[in-house]
């Protein structure tokens, strides 16, 4: 049995370092095709028709018009008449024609006829009503009534949320799909290319359209963004398929932009009435709060507040507000930016109430983080050095009486990050060239250049000298990329898949080194005795001894190569303008681990990209529905606002990395730095301004309300 | 040749907005801009974009090469008519509906997928080309309306054997995760570096206002463009 480990750190020559992605030409250049980009000889575009109400029964559908219009190949109906939409632009009927523009207007001669129903599209729980409310729990530890009659007890409370958001993929959800015989061939953007052909096979079962998942080919070469809304075979994607099969021609079926932004994704709103105690000397003693929030028609689960600090006495409670606003999709961190936010901001706020420096208040309490609290310890003073904490922090308000105030704040946050389930294969043919095959996907995290690092130093070769294949379900199934589960799934499969490829090698190789395989090692290109260059002989001399086949290594996720469970610090400096109410992130620092690195460059994109995105949800985005008529006021791109270029100041990453973090094997990290840019920067504008603002995102005119200067909020 | 009055619009040029419209009696919106500028015809966009467009959407100057659009003044469409566009120093004779955007036909017609659509609207910037080395949004830019005008699409930037140079910036400096909006960004830095040789940071908000990114890739680009603005000046020549 071959023992898998990490290489020392004295024994890296690539691991850990700082290397380009390799995919950054085929990006850089436009040349790399994503699903979107797809042309197939005789390919019809779908478009699709949405529900024009919030709720309803649907009446009556007319495709006739739509059918006898020029270049129109295929009509599917989605959803029957009589059958029920929950939000609106609800898909219900998939045409197909030979034009994007021609298929754009069959889809609008389709007529409709609806019976509309009830609706709620706000998430307002005072006002929502009982039938659109679920309590989904209420959880009493200790004894808080007791603890919060404590004498010398210091309370506060506030009120703290965050809204409904989107993912706005800049690539839509969608595919182009093609049928060959009974074999059809799917080039989908998703997230999940091993998991997907099952989904296909059952749904088009359920359609009337046989197929078996053996016969599926799913192929997803460049994705353009999910971040957790692109794990499924979607309603578009079957309905693709059952075009592509009526016409007898490959269909592309992509989500026009105000799809996307209504139908394909939202992150759960969350609120939280709050009140929070501890001890004159900052003891944390007693937390309770009632919650509630948003995620589309169904209500589930419930997100856990007080986050990473809970004192012994608890009592939380938490209320499903289910309404017509399009399902949630997991979000980067599912809840956690939104539990964060509300539990920092309190204990923020708290902090303020005991004249306590916040990160005096969060270190003094830290033990409540339990196994992580030493990551914190070693967190805190790194972070507060970068943003020099010490100099800039100011009591609450204090901040001078010009118009533009500045302000600090900070947030913590954790995740865990356990390696998905992966196979590798790692391929060595006669003339010395490798391939590494694994059914996973590149979102854009650098997951291609984390597979070549770690085969090729597995193999003591240069990158160059190994063939990444991915994005496809032809090879060894891996999981779906959600959650920061990838980078342990190919990483640690890919370290075993090449160990036992090179095990095989070292034992053709040693007879003619005059030696046993357990004596050589693969190092600079040459298989070698161990430590001893000048008894070796080269990769290409050692692979030609394989004869006419290749060598197979197989390798699957493996738990003594990784672990779970990260800590993140971060603070933030602000200016707001109180005379426009005006918000700009002037520095923002991250400081995260996550266990041994393999690509230094990509993950710290990684941090520096999850604040900027940060950035957006804190001080600009929002899904605004309109309860009057029921529809999204702002599914575009120029009301619905992310961070621009402009908009972003400094951000300083700093990886732990070293004694202490490399030996705990890798652990994911796409999720964990996105958590805390909220409830950082809402804690910084409150410490600028002296108020807490107390809803993100913190738009100019919920600033001048919380001024006391009017505006809407 | 047209003058800066009358060439495309880029972004907020707009003249009309059909999407806020119509929202009656509790009824959501029927009609969108894109659908109303796209589906009603040559003339009826020029009547509502007013003199913006109207002397090069609505008469087909007869010396240009669009094969055998008549010349004369008057309404084109619905149905296909002849485009030719020049696209990186090539010509393409086309059969377009006049109703087709510079970007579908790159995409749809000539498989030039490198610019993308992702808002469909001027906002974002993914599908941004230079039309005559000015960047334009191509999604809101008629394919009709792009004739005589020398296209230049992230396709035909990149020199044989090698990555532009502000590509390679990209790459050096990470500025890119899912990549989709990384084209659309090289050509917005590739027509600015061209007008403004010597950028600072601190212009670049602005210059770049007009792309957006999803994955946050803005740190890399910052320094992409600062890296590739040394180095066109070290080869000294264009972008």
């Amino acid at each position: 049995m071959a023992d898998y480990h990490w290489p020392p750190a004295n024994h890296r020559e690539l691991i850990g370092k700082k290397i380009k992605r390799i995919d950054g030409p085929a990006k850089s250049s436009g040349r790399a095709k994503y699903s979107y980009d797809i042309n197939r000889p005789g390919m019809l575009w779908g478009k699709m028709v949405g529900s024009k109400y919030a709720h309803a029964k649907i009446a009556k559908i007319d495709t006739r018009a739509a059918e006898s219009m020029p270049g129109v190949k295929a009509v599917v109906v989605m959803i029957p008449e009589g059958g029920e939409v929950f939000w609106a632009n609800q898909e219900i009927v998939a045409v197909a024609a030979d034009s994007e523009e021609r298929a754009e207007a069959a889809a609008d001669a389709v007529k409709i006829e609806y019976q509309p129903l009830p609706y709620l599209v706000h998430d307002d729980l005072q006002t929502a009503g009982a039938q659109f409310t679920k309590q989904l729990e209420n959880r009493t530890n200790g004894n808080p009534d007791q603890a919060f009659q404590q004498p010398d007890l210091v309370v506060s409370e506030g009120v703290y949320g965050a809204p409904v958001i989107t993912h706005c993929c800049l690539e839509s959800h969608g595919q182009v799909t093609e049928w060959n015989g009974d074999h059809l061939t799917v080039w989908e953007s998703t997230q999940n290319v091993s998991g997907m052909a099952g989904q296909y096979a059952e749904a088009l079962s359920d359609k009337g359209v046989p197929v078996q998942a053996s016969n599926i080919h799913v192929i997803t070469q460049f994705m353009g963004g999910g971040f957790g809304s692109k794990f499924a075979a979607d309603t578009w994607g079957i309905a693709c398929a059952q075009l592509a099969k009526k016409a007898g021609r490959p269909v592309k079926m992509m989500l026009e932009r105000d799809q996307e932004q209504t139908t394909a994704g939202c992150r759960p709103s969350m609120y939280a009435r709050v009140k929070v105690g501890a001890k004159r000397d900052g003891t944390l003693v007693a937390w309770q709060s009632e919650a509630w929030g948003t995620q589309g028609p169904r209500a589930e689960g419930s997100p856990r507040i007080p986050y990473i600090l809970e004192p012994a006495n608890v009592r939380a409670s938490y209320t499903g507000v289910m309404n017509n606003i399009g399902p949630a999709r997991a979000w980067r961190a599912p809840n956690h930016p939104q539990m964060a936010l509300i539990t920092n901001s309190a204990m923020e706020d708290l902090a303020a109430k005991l004249n306590m420096d916040p990160m005096d208040f969060f270190l003094k309490n830290i033990d409540l983080a339990g196994d992580h609290a030493k990551i914190y310890r070693d967190e805190f003073p790194i972070a507060a050095r970068l943003i020099d904490w010490k100099a800039k922090w100011h009591p609450r308000g204090q901040s001078g009486s010009g118009p533009v105030k500045r302000g600090l704040g900070l947030s913590i946050h954790t995740w865990g990050g356990r390696g998905n389930q992966s196979n590798c294969q790692v391929v060595i043919h006669p003339d010395g060239s490798v391939e590494t095959n694994i059914g996973s996907q590149d979102l854009g995290t650098g997951t291609r250049t984390v597979i070549n690092i770690v085969a090729a130093e597995t193999l003591g070769l240069p990158l160059h000298a190994v063939k990444v294949n991915l994005g496809d379900n032809r090879y060894p199934p891996a999981g779906a990329s959600g959650g920061s589960t990838t980078v342990s799934g190919v990483s640690t499969s890919t370290r075993m898949a090449a160990t036992n490829a090179l095990n095989e090698l070292l034992a053709k190789v040693a007879p003619s080194l005059g030696t046993t395989p357990d004596k050589l090692e693969a190092w600079d290109g040459k298989i070698q005795v161990i430590g001893n260059p000048s008894k070796s002989i080269s990769w290409k001399q050692a692979c030609a001894k394989l004869g006419a086949s290749p060598i197979t290594g197989m390798g699957r996720t493996n738990p003594a190569l990784m672990s779970s469970g990260v800590g993140g610090v971060q603070m933030s400096e602000v200016e707001v303008d109180t005379e426009t109410g005006i918000v700009r992130m002037m520095k923002h620092v991250a400081v995260q681990d996550c266990g041994l690195i393999i690509d230094l460059k990509t993950a710290e994109s990684q941090v520096y990209g999850a604040c900027i995105m940060g950035v957006g949800y804190a001080l600009y985005e929002e899904k605004i529905m309109d309860q009057l008529t029921g529809v999204c006021l702002n599914p575009n791109m120029e009301f619905y606002k992310l961070a621009g270029l402009g908009d972003v100041g400094e951000i300083v990453v700093h990886m732990m990395t070293g004694p202490g973090y490399d030996e705990r094997g890798t652990i994911g990290l796409g999720e964990p730095p996105v958590v805390s840019p909220g409830a950082a920067i809402s804690n910084a504008v409150a410490n600028a301004i002296g108020v807490r603002v107390p809803q993100l995102p913190l738009s100019p005119d919920r600033v001048l309300a919380a001024l006391g200067k009017g505006g809407m909020a | 040749m047209p003058s800066n009055d009358n060439a495309p619009p880029r972004g907020g040029e707009k003249a009309c907005d059909g999407a806020d419209s119509g929202a009656r009696d509790n009824q959501p919106p029927d009609l969108s801009r894109r659908r109303f500028i796209k589906g009603a015809g040559i003339a009826g966009v020029a009547a509502s974009a007013g003199a913006l467009l109207a002397d090069r959407t609505l008469a087909v100057e007869p010396e240009s090469q669009n094969g055998g659009t008549g010349g004369a003044p008057g309404v084109l469409g619905p149905g296909a008519v002849p485009v030719t566009l020049k696209i990186n120093g090539k010509l393409h004779r086309l059969s377009l509906e006049p109703r087709v955007t510079l970007l579908d036909a790159l995409r749809n017609h000539l498989d030039l997928t490198g610019a993308k659509k992702v808002c469909d609207r001027a906002t974002c910037g993914a599908c941004t080309v230079h039309l005559d080395g000015r960047a334009v949004y191509s999604c809101t830019t008629l394919a009709l309306d792009a004739q005589g005008h020398e296209i230049t699409t992230i396709e035909g930037i990149e020199p044989a054997g090698g990555l532009h140079p502000v590509s390679q910036a990209f790459w050096d400096h990470d500025a890119q995760q899912c990549g989709f909006c990384t084209p659309g960004f090289v050509m917005a830095v590739t027509a600015y570096l061209n007008h403004q040789p010597n950028p600072t940071l601190e212009a670049l908000g602005h210059a770049l206002g007009g792309n957006l990114c999803r994955c946050g890739t803005y740190r890399g680009i910052k320094g992409a463009v600062l890296e590739a603005a040394r180095s066109i000046r070290a080869k000294g020549g264009q972008a």
